[in-house]
């Protein structure tokens, strides 16, 4: 599944939402569906807020189903991150004027199995998100 | 006044029941949301004899680090007034975000926006 959105605020509840319609033929619980659901919202919300500084541009959405494993990549074309291992840390955010938390990767760690993050500075960033849905036997 | 759609206005409804703002939060608690309710909730804040702040979330069920950034943001606008802010109607969804944020340690939770008008005033006077 690939998805292409312009990067507007009103977009993050229509990108979670397609996800979620996406993976629900694994039968995930309502526990998994709002594991993934917030995941891909803090991975939105990130390019439209910090990529594109709430300017334009497009973010770009892939879901791929592998057996009971899910993967959702999100790339935008934004500014990019200079340090991402200081991004990750809880609480940190360059945003601290707008109320930003900065919980969104710790969020995206602790809902989803996996989370990778490539950026470069000037090109984009892309977020890699995987988790496994169902029972593990 | 902020001008809403139809839809957004329908999903969020204010009240002041004593020296209280409740917000009822009735759609996703996302970046969008967020900045929908943040002017208007804190121009309620400042026009009225405003203390303390309750969310309720008895017809949500979905929030983001987004929504810990509103209620941090109000928290801190009524602290200043020696006022408090609380949630109410937490269901399973939201209570593993504010557990995850640490959010319960410094906003107190009841069952219903009626007991935390009482609980925060009663906390008070003490
Ligand atoms: N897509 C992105 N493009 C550029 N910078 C980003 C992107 N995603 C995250 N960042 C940077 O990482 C920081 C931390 O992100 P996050 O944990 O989601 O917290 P928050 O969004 O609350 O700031 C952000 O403040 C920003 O500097
Ligand atoms: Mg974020």
């Amino acid at each position: 599944m690939k998805l292409i959105i312009d990067s507007n605020s009103q977009n993050e509840a229509f990108a979670r939402t397609v996800v979620a319609a996406y993976i629900t033929r694994l039968d995930p619980t309502l526990e998994e569906l709002a594991d993934v659901k917030t995941a891909v919202s803090e991975a939105v919300t990130n390019s439209i807020l910090h990529g594109y500084n709430n300017g334009e541009g497009e973010i770009e959405i892939i879901c791929e189903i592998k057996g009971q494993d899910i993967m959702v990549e999100i790339t935008d074309h934004g500014v990019g991150i200079p340090d991402i291992e200081k991004a990750m840390e809880p609480l940190y955010t360059t945003k601290p004027e707008w109320e930003r938390s900065g919980m969104g990767f710790a969020f995206m760690e602790a809902f989803m199995d996996e989370l990778e993050v490539y950026s470069e500075v000037g090109k984009g960033t892309r977020v890699k998100l995987s988790k496994h849905i169902g029972d593990r036997t | 006044m902020i001008i809403l759609n139809q839809k957004e206005q329908e999903a969020i409804h204010y009240e002041i029941q004593q020296n209280c703002l409740i917000i009822y939060i009735s759609q996703d608690l996302d970046h969008h949301t967020v900045n929908l309710l943040r002017e208007q909730s804190d121009r309620l804040i400042d026009a009225g004899d405003i203390r303390h702040i309750i969310f309720d979330f008895r017809e949500n069920d979905f929030m983001d680090s987004s929504g810990i950034g509103l209620i941090m943001g109000r928290y801190k606008r009524v602290m200043f007034r020696g006022g408090k802010a609380a949630v109410t109607n937490v269901g399973k969804e939201i209570e593993r975000i504010f557990n995850l944020s640490g959010l319960f340690q410094i906003i107190e939770r009841y069952g219903t926006p009626e007991q935390a008008v009482a609980g925060l005033n009663a906390k008070r006077e003490k």
